[in-house]
């Protein structure tokens, strides 16, 4: 990207994006520290409070609570669907009209409606009208997800990989039509196994297209809300609760906006922190694939 | 593969089965082809006006946000592609942050917002909700579209003398008519599956299709039969149009950067 010219007046195409986005971010983000830092009566009364919300939100267990279970869900979906995309992408037929079925049908959970991703899974799961519940009960395994902790996971989890897994499929899938034919006829020269061909020849050239993957599928599961929300709505008890759902909860639901607006903040800086790292990254891919 | 496939397909199966399920059948047996064929619950749906008027809702404004997300993010897309310019790599991360920003910490904020403007529950609020994200989303993907031009087309333009605007409009844009196509596609999207700021925005007059169905799951949580039916109705847009973009959906979702 050396050959850009410097233009300032470029700033004028951009002008209509920055007045739009700011209308849409920081006025809100404002608000949003404004509230942090004043408590309510009833009435909208507001006064002055200091850093106090943040003092309180960190010693409670709330956030840090729902700060963890966010991290396993995320570690947990990021270890299943990577692999597993991976694989899919592998198997994949190269050409034909089996490649296009195989296409159509894979990007189709990424683009149903989150909540109706949610009914979907909400009906299947059930024991009493849905096809998994069923089978799984007349197998002996009794699975409640409404009551049992482990079986909200279970499905949580089970649903996340079924909307999300195609994505990484997708991406690894048009990251390996890059590769040129003539890598692979050079192993097949040196007689190379596949897994040989896997480790030296397709991983390496996968490597920015999983990179973008993670990135994507970490933030989308570290913001999840809708999915969770039909399904479980966060419980039993609190079992499902991801960030999200609690800060909607203590928003909307309790119109606690101090202590929300605390807790926004901070879920958006570790946001910000994780955009800086993927940027950083993607800026530096970009520069590799400039330089070589 | 197959297996994979198969598991994608069996719960799209269930729901769509389902829709065609009268409520006692649902209920009462446990059938994996329905017994009496029913369009009861689509009957229901399309004559409804609480229901079709959620399509209606949704499809204004998601077609409203698409429109300003393209007319705004090809200008600074192509801002991005072509020239240098003071900020531009913190703008391009601002923006960035606004596509990772989560939804559920705009959704208060939002709410007095457009309720002190007197823009509550009307298609516009919605459809400028949703810019937050789409706009960065739409910059990012032309602009990965865009560098795969040659700036050496430009430069003819203009020494052929086209002015800026006439090059952009009779010459670039035609040249990247599919990227503008993915685009929009994408903005379409995430603008007809999000929930969340949708649902806060609006209560009567411009709701959409998917808040109508999370409030009678959660109001009755009887009449599944209708639910899956509506379900079935708001896959069948996305379905369509995936066949048109299969080939570049890959590089959307990566932001344009496969």
């Amino acid at each position: 990207m050396k050959d850009k010219t410097t233009n300032q007046r470029a700033w004028f195409l951009v002008l209509p994006v920055l007045l739009l986005v700011a209308f849409s971010s920081i006025i809100p983000m404002m608000t949003v520290v404004n509230y942090s830092f004043q408590d309510s009566f009833v009435g909208n009364e507001f006064f002055w409070f200091g850093l106090e919300w943040y003092h309180e939100l960190l010693r409670t267990e709330r956030l840090w609570d729902a700060l963890g279970r966010q991290l396993l869900f995320s570690s947990i979906i990021l270890l299943i669907e990577i692999p597993l995309g991976i694989l899919v992408a592998l198997s994949m037929p190269k050409k034909g009209v089996w490649a296009s079925v195989c296409l159509v049908l894979m990007a189709l959970p990424l683009l149903i409606p989150y909540n109706v991703v949610g009914t979907i899974w909400q009906v299947f799961g059930r024991e009493d009208i849905g096809l998994l519940g069923r089978v799984l009960s007349d197998l002996g395994v009794s699975f409640n997800y409404a009551q049992n902790a482990f079986d909200a996971w279970a499905i949580v989890i089970a649903m996340d990989v079924w909307h999300w897994t195609s994505l990484v499929a997708l991406l690894a899938y048009a990251g390996l039509r890059s590769i040129p034919s003539a890598f692979y006829q050079a192993a097949q020269i040196d007689q190379a196994s596949r897994w040989g061909i896997f480790r030296y020849i397709e991983l390496p050239k996968l490597r920015e297209v999983l990179i973008i993957a993670v990135l994507l599928r970490f933030m989308d599961s570290f913001m999840i809300y809708t999915e969770p929300f039909v399904l479980t709505g966060g419980g039993p008890g609190n079992a499902t609760t991801f960030l999200s759902i609690d800060l909607v909860k203590m928003a909307l639901g309790q119109f606690d906006v101090g202590p929300a607006a605390a807790f926004s903040l901070m879920y958006f800086l570790v946001i910000l922190l994780i955009s800086y790292v993927f940027y950083t990254v993607m800026v530096a891919i970009d520069g590799d694939e400039a330089g070589s | 593969m197959v297996l994979y496939l198969l598991f994608l397909m069996v719960p799209i199966y269930w729901l769509v089965i389902m829709s065609f399920k009268s409520n006692s059948e649902i209920l009462g047996a446990f059938t994996l082809i329905p017994q009496d064929f029913t369009l009861g619950n689509y009957r229901t749906i399309l004559t409804d006006p609480s229901w079709y008027m959620g399509y209606v809702n949704s499809f204004i404004f998601v077609s409203l946000n698409t429109v300003i997300s393209l007319a705004v993010a090809l200008p600074a897309a192509y801002a991005f592609s072509r020239y240098r310019f003071l900020g531009d790599n913190h703008l391009f991360f601002w923006l960035l942050t606004n596509r990772m920003a989560p939804p559920a910490v705009f959704a208060l904020p939002f709410f007095q917002l457009y309720s002190s403007v007197e823009l509550f529950d009307t298609h516009i609020a919605v459809a400028l909700a949703h810019c937050l994200f789409n706009v960065p989303l739409a910059v990012w993907i032309l602009e990965g579209f865009m560098r795969g031009v040659p700036r050496e087309i430009d430069e003819t333009a203009f020494i052929d003398g086209y002015g800026f605007t006439r090059f952009f409009t009779t010459i670039f844009i035609p040249m990247i008519a599919s990227g503008i196509g993915v685009t929009a596609f994408f903005c379409f999207m995430f603008s007809w599956v999000e929930l969340l700021l949708s649902r806060t925005l609006t209560s009567v007059d411009a709701k959409p299709i998917t808040a109508t169905m999370t409030r009678t799951v959660s109001a009755s949580g009887l009449d599944w039969g209708v639910l899956a039916a509506a379900g079935v109705l708001t896959i069948i847009p996305g379905a369509i149009v995936i066949y048109f973009v299969r080939r570049y959906i890959a590089k959307g979702f990566a932001l344009g950067r496969v």
